[in-house]
């Protein structure tokens, strides 16, 4: 059995949202222990969210919520009611971390805010995740990661230039908060472990999805620049983009950036006649010429298999890669030996794939400790086992 | 502090000559970081990263480490990617380079010569961290891959950023941002159903993975602080893209649907329907989306009060139950009547009053802001979110966006703009290693620094 990290290291989720339950699970990927909980009323809002084992909506049936939360532990409370609430506060003091993403106010009302949490567990690091922080004139504003997708400036920034932005079909900001958050987690439990210290970390996912954004920001602050959505196109690169491939709905996205390598891109499609016009050899005239060229390099891959393409082009040193869909990937051998899915056994769902951590850390990889969780499986093992209740 | 390194002097072979017998400096930067109290205090990062992985040391930076951005002589090729200052293409005023290279100590070292892997290992046993983002196995060839580093350094922390990551078939395609967010599975469904898949018209695969990259790169430190132990850390791009696919992965293995991009339409959530998500409105866009069961019907009963105070609620929909309004019943008929006056009402007011007035009445309607709304945001100025940055070279003070948590023990600091090309050298080679000027100054004409 391979160490643990976070070992002897315990989480108390108080819940809502992606963003933040995400960072917390990222933690028990390395061994920590994270409670995450739920009510009956208001479980995880992924729960009721499709796929659903062969077809039927049920609480424990959700393939997007047993996809992203293997390593949890599950509790169902209800903290209306006062039993629950004493109990929550019973794990608050057993906590080393205590997360929160519900929109500022609402944790105070049930009285397990920062200053109520550090007088039951004086080292409690405890991190609020809201779409726009703890302070300030809107910190009390409602949203979801859908709504910062633009908020943030990514929405104005995606589709063709002069038609309407397009939105993305993902909480784009839900998923790399986390890697943020994470950060600052582990760095405030390495200052507790050499402090004693707790603290508050008061995270904005919109500050955080403006981290992605930030040279085109400088832009703006400094030149007055409006970065626009340019489709699939590069200032300095061409082609560039997606090229339809052979079969339904099948492309390969190319890039050529130098001139040495629209060379390499010629002689890999053997130079076809077109490819050697004066126009195309420097990045200047393929730029001038660029929808002509466009069209050429589509009329080279349209009758290709897209794959064919991307290992055609990649043999000779030139940026290629399909545009890969959820089958493809799910297939991909490069993330099969790369381990990016845990394969286990889900009470429900049966054989099933969990996502697994981007990266890997050779002596303490993160790993698959349990499933995810059904809703409320963990109450006695909660009660009886963390808590000593009878 | 619980740490205490390994401070073993090493001999620069090569070098013998040039190394007068200087004491080695006490650390300055050691001294002068006791008093304010960050997560990394005294904890040094190398960062060979270019823009594959700049993000990464820029966030270990705020947390309070001594970052490092190791360069070759002539400068990294990152400062070459727009946008630039004043519109002017220039090493020395590049936005990007700036942006993710803010609050690093820069020198130049080339590592490909002997003399400059000597001085890399002199800097490794005094640094906690090494971050690249080369080529898989480019470290190994020059005998500095992690194997090596750990023998000299056993606390070592040694990340890697890559395309792929360092193993499996695809680990030496060649690539770039519009590649990976392709073979990672984001533009499959971004986009309008009748044109090709989309990216995001800026570079994001790598910031993704850069980001993720510090947070493995913590974990990896927190394992050493506990055990003594350093390890290395394989990062792949394209498993960071991975992960923002939402619920693709289990829709195919579950319920054998591929993913589709809808253009503006979250689908595959809720059985029969899809939720439109982009508005049009008086002055741009906002993002709306009706949702069904309790939560929507809140939201759902308030919206239509707001137009009918404007007159604009239709008949059918003014004694509609809205709690009974079910996603996985929904027909995209009955969707679309719903979602019809919304649209029409939406044309009437500007983004701010919907994103605002919304708010108010608990109706969450975002606006797609561009970069002026947002260097405008009263909540993102009230969280004194910007930090203002003296850039003295250019005689201008540039705003940035600032730290991205705010740690009430160990606040994030954001002190100094990116380094010019070797900015540190003397700073580095002369404090930190001891090497005499003389030894600098050959350096330097040799072209290893």
């Amino acid at each position: 059995m391979l160490e643990k990290v976070f070992d002897k290291v315990k989480v108390l989720d108080l819940g809502w949202g992606l963003a933040n339950p995400l960072s917390l699970k990222t933690l028990a990927d390395y061994g920590a222990t994270v409670i995450s909980v739920e009510s009956i009323e208001r479980p995880s809002l992924l729960r009721v969210n499709q796929p659903y084992k062969d077809f039927e909506p049920g609480i424990d049936r959700s393939g997007y919520y047993a996809y992203l939360f293997s390593n949890v532990h599950s509790i169902t409370l209800d903290l209306k009611k006062a039993s629950d609430l004493e109990i929550v506060k019973r794990l608050a003091a057993w906590a080393d971390i205590v997360g929160d993403s519900h929109r500022p106010g609402v944790i105070e009302s049930w009285g397990l805010d920062y200053e109520e949490l550090r007088k039951i567990n004086p080292s409690v690091i405890m991190i609020r995740s809201s779409n726009q922080g703890l302070t300030g004139p809107r910190a009390s504003y409602r949203g979801y990661g859908n709504h910062l997708n633009g908020l943030a400036g990514f929405v104005n920034l995606t589709g063709w230039p002069d038609r309407e932005p397009v939105c993305f079909m993902m909480a784009y900001t839900d998923y790399f908060v986390p890697h943020f958050a994470v950060a600052a987690l582990v760095g405030a439990l390495e200052y507790r472990q050499r402090t004693g210290k707790g603290q508050l970390l008061d995270m904005s996912q919109l500050e955080v999805g403006l981290e992605l954004l930030a040279p085109w920001l400088l832009n703006y602050s400094v030149n007055g620049v409006e970065e626009k959505a340019k489709g699939n196109r590069c200032d300095h690169a061409a082609p560039h983009g997606v090229y339809r491939c052979a079969g339904e709905d099948r492309w390969c996205a190319i890039s050529v950036f130098s001139d040495a390598e629209w060379e390499a891109f010629c002689v890999a499609i053997e130079k076809p006649a077109w490819s050697q016009q004066q126009k195309f050899a420097t990045l200047k005239g393929r730029k001038e010429n660029e929808d002509e060229l466009d069209r050429l390099v589509e009329e080279w891959t349209c009758n290709r298999d897209a794959y064919d393409v991307m290992h055609l082009l990649q043999k000779a040193g030139v940026a290629a890669g399909v545009v890969q869909n959820a089958r493809d990937l799910y297939c991909d051998p490069h993330l099969t030996e790369r381990i990016a899915f845990w394969t286990a056994e889900h009470p429900v769902l049966g054989n099933f794939s969990f996502l697994a951590q981007p990266s890997r850390l050779s002596k303490t990889p993160a790993q698959l400790y349990r499933p995810a969780p059904c809703l409320g499986e963990h109450n006695e093992y909660v009660r009886r086992e963390l808590l000593g209740m009878p | 502090m619980n740490k205490h390194k390994d401070r073993v002097q090493g001999s620069l072979a090569s070098l013998g000559p040039f190394l007068s017998g200087k004491k080695r400096r006490r650390d300055a930067t050691m001294q002068n970081r006791t008093h304010t109290q960050t997560m990394l205090n005294g904890y040094r990062v190398l960062d060979l990263t270019d823009d594959k992985g700049a993000l990464c040391g820029r966030i270990l930076a705020d947390l309070g480490a001594d970052v490092i951005k190791i360069e070759k002589p002539e400068g990294d090729n990152s400062r070459n990617i727009g946008p630039f200052f004043q519109n002017i293409p220039d090493p020395a005023k590049s936005l990007f380079w700036f942006a993710y290279n803010l609050n690093k100590r820069g020198i130049t070292l080339d590592i490909e010569t002997k003399d400059g892997q000597e001085l890399f290992v002199r800097l490794v046993r005094k640094a906690d961290f090494v971050i690249e983002s080369f080529t898989p196995g480019y470290m190994e060839r020059l005998g500095l891959g992690y194997s090596a580093l750990s023998k000299i350094n056993p606390r070592i922390v040694m990340t890697s950023i890559t395309p792929f990551g360092q193993t499996g078939p695809y680990k030496d395609c060649k690539v770039s941002d519009i590649v990976v967010m392709a073979m990672g599975g984001f533009m499959y469904i971004t986009g309008n159903p009748e044109d090709p898949p989309l990216r995001i018209s800026v570079p994001q695969a790598f910031l993704l993975a850069s980001a993720h990259g510090a947070a493995a790169t913590m974990i990896a430190h927190y394992y050493r602080e506990i055990s003594g132990i350093g390890q290395y850390v394989d990062v792949s791009a394209q498993q960071c893209v991975l992960w923002e696919l939402a619920n693709a992965i289990p829709l195919w293995e579950l319920n054998r649907i591929i993913l589709k991009r809808e253009g503006s339409y979250l689908s595959g959530r809720w059985t029969g329907t899809r939720q439109r998500l982009l508005w049009p409105c008086k002055d741009g866009y906002v993002i709306f989306y009706v949702m069904g069961g309790i939560a929507g019907a809140q939201t759902n009963r308030r919206i239509f009060e707001w137009m009918e105070e404007d007159g604009m609620a239709p008949d059918y929909l003014r004694n509609f139950d809205w709690e009974a309004l079910d996603m996985a019943e929904q027909t995209e008929g009955m969707q679309q009547l719903i979602e019809e006056p919304i649209a029409n009402f939406f044309l009437t007011r500007t983004k701010e009053e919907l994103y605002i007035e919304g708010q108010k009445r608990g109706i969450i309607i975002a606006p797609v802001s561009a970069m002026k709304d947002i260097l405008a945001d009263p909540q993102l100025a009230a969280r004194d979110f910007w930090v203002e940055i003296e850039h003295n070279e250019l005689r201008a003070t540039i705003r940035y966006p600032g730290a991205f948590v705010k740690a009430s023990e160990t606040p994030c600091v954001v002190k100094h703009r990116a380094p010019l090309i070797g900015e540190h050298n003397l700073e580095i080679y002369e404090g930190l290693l001891g090497l005499s000027r003389d030894t600098i100054c050959i350096l330097k004409q040799a072209g290893v620094i």
